[in-house]
């Protein structure tokens, strides 16, 4: 009986999980949607301190309290600017919690009414095998996306000499622990799997550089969910595996969208070292031209003469944190009757929808945040794109330059507006290291300096 | 007359020893079927096919919920699907729930702990992020 009533509280809960993702769909509906989510979670915990297992309270009930103090004040405490890293750590959790739970469930499988006579069966093993290998990659390539985002390491691509080999060599004894614990299935072999796995997730995401971590942390996401959903296997639990597969679904989806984003396959972002940083101008540049280059009073003047800006924020403005700086300006403008809208590229940022949510943090209403395909039909009638803390997803050599290796890249394209302008702090080249001819354009302004400090600049002059 | 008689009586007596054994015979044979019967609506299904039948299903249900989400909410996504992971708290708790302490309990206890801040913290600062987003003029 008690089994029945947990499972139809299981039930409730998937579908309560179902519909919080689908209240997403729309800014209306997405608040109404985490409350039915968390409503779910509430009946699936309910109905699993009621299971006959669980005889002893206090170390079920001590760990909520004490986890969910810590998730509590982590996740009020947080900047908004933070939070790339924070999913990122959420991430590796998962992961942690899956190796945590495999382990005790080969400890004593018959908790969990998993047949032991003779051995576990090859699915069990298969089954704590995946969820294992899974969950730890996902901890630590998480724990190192997180120290990336987070300046606790250098952001840009960590390589050396034979580093594919060694990943390869890695990743292959991580293959042959799996095959050996799902033969075997002793202790031993599981513990050799589980720091296999370990160090493999650290190996895979150091050589991948930080404007690729949109992907990266769509693939952990993703792979945090096929974890609980190995768990799920193990344990018989439908809603482990149901929400694992929500979850799974939700990361391959996104690492799709931000791939599709920078034209370029996940084999390709996955295997790393693709862009350093440069600092300074290239040799390059130099043979390019001149530069035009103003200061905040210039801008004032333009942008208050302009009928209509739009205004491209990359992750130079969340670095700088000049949004709410940013939209004390636009709300100048307003008042003077300049028609501003806002336009995000799929990539711009740390993690998807990054710019979305900072933007949303300075108050700006989502409604004039636009996405990359509804705006670049906008650019030509538009007067100034005002181009801050982005580079790589305005260059026009996408489209036109086929020696570029950005080429075939989607992007904004800011190059038919009548005037563009760029804030930014040097000359220094984008992320993928390719020059960007706007910066020499005939209509192109360049506003040397800090995000928030040329914001605040023209702010000053337009009032 | 009674030597016929009796011996009527006799195969009477026979026939309905048989017929008693017939009915006793199909009694026993009904009560195995019924038996199968409830044995097979049981647990007759496998539950590796079933847990795959779940999986498969939801995968579906997960890519087309998904593909409808604006991309405007992909980052309170994200945190939404961090929270709604910390469901293996469920396996975690029936580790750390019996009365023999042991290495599984304590493993189950630490994944409590772990999975608990991933609800929490993922369902709140997914509050957070959705109180941001505001219409025009409101």
């Amino acid at each position: 009986m008690e089994a029945s009533i947990a499972s139809f509280a299981y039930l409730v809960a998937a579908v309560c999980f179902i519909l919080g993702i689908r209240g997403l769909a729309s800014p209306e509906t997405a608040r109404q949607g985490n409350w039915i989510a968390i409503a779910g979670m509430a009946i699936a915990i309910g109905a699993t301190l009621l299971r006959p297992q669980i005889v002893t309270f206090e170390l079920v009930l001590g760990g909520i309290v004490i986890g969910g103090a810590i998730g509590t004040v982590i996740a009020l405490r947080v900047k908004i600017t933070d939070l790339p890293q924070l999913v990122a750590i959420f991430n590796s959790l998962v992961g942690l919690a899956a190796v945590l739970i495999a382990a005790a469930a080969l400890e004593s499988p018959s908790l969990y009414g998993i047949p032991v006579e003779g051995g576990l069966a090859t699915h069990s093993l298969v089954e704590i095998m995946a969820s294992t290998a899974i969950g730890a990659v996902t901890f630590t390539g998480s724990v190192v996306a997180f120290a990336k985002l987070h300046g606790l390491m250098r952001s840009a691509p960590i390589t050396f000499t034979g580093q594919r080999a060694v990943n390869a060599f890695v990743g292959l004894i991580v293959l042959m622990a799996a095959l050996a614990f799902a033969g075997w299935g002793t202790a031993g072999l599981f513990w050799a799997l589980a720091l296999a796995a370990l160090i493999w997730g650290v190996l895979v995401v150091i050589p991948i550089g930080g404007a690729d971590m949109p992907v990266v942390i769509s693939v952990l996401n993703s792979a945090s969910g096929w974890a609980s959903c190995g768990i799920g296997f193990t344990l018989d639990n439908p809603l482990m595996i149901i929400t694992g597969a929500l979850v799974g679904a939700s990361g391959a989806i996104l690492s799709y969208i931000m791939c599709r984003g920078m034209n370029r396959s996940l084999t390709h972002v996955l295997l790393g070292g693709f862009g350093g940083e440069t600092d300074g101008p290239t040799g390059e540049a130099a043979d390019r031209g001149p530069v035009k280059a103003g200061n905040a009073d210039d801008a004032a003047f333009m942008l208050r003469n302009a009928g209509s800006v739009v205004i491209v924020p990359g992750y130079g403005m969340a670095v700088a944190q000049a949004q709410h700086a940013l939209r004390e300006m636009v709300d100048l403008l307003e008042g003077e009757g300049v028609r501003v809208r806002y336009a995000i590229h799929p990539v711009a940022g740390r993690m998807p929808g990054h710019m979305n949510v900072l933007l949303a943090e300075a108050n700006v209403p989502y409604d004039k945040v636009v996405e990359m395909e509804a705006i670049n039909r906008d650019f030509p009638s538009t007067d100034i794109a005002f181009v801050i803390g982005a580079n790589d997803i305005t260059n026009p050599s996408a489209r036109n330059d086929t020696s570029s290796p950005i080429y075939g890249m989607p992007v904004l394209e800011v190059d038919r507006a009548r005037m563009v302008m760029f804030v930014k702090r040097s000359m220094a080249s984008g992320y993928a290291g390719v020059d960007n001819p706007l910066f020499f354009n005939e209509n192109t302004m360049m506003l040397f300096g800090d995000a928030k400090a040329m914001c605040e600049g023209i702010i000053k002059s337009l009032e | 007359m009674a030597e016929p008689l009796n011996r009527d009586a006799a195969a009477i007596a026979d026939r309905a020893g048989q017929l008693a054994d017939e009915a006793q015979r199909l009694a026993a044979e009904a009560a195995d079927l019924a038996h199968r019967a409830a044995q097979a609506d049981a647990p007759a299904t496998d539950p590796i096919l079933f847990g795959l039948t779940v999986f498969a299903l939801a995968c579906f249900v997960g890519y087309y919920v998904v593909w409808k989400v604006t991309p405007a909410l992909h980052a309170p996504l994200m945190s939404v699907a961090n929270a709604i992971s910390g469901v293996v708290v469920l396996g975690a708790m029936i580790a750390a729930g019996p009365a023999i302490f042991g290495v599984s309990k304590l493993l189950g206890f630490v994944a409590v702990v772990v999975a608990s801040v991933n609800i929490f913290g993922g369902f709140i600062i997914t509050q957070r992020m959705l109180q941001m987003y505001r219409k025009k003029g409101s």
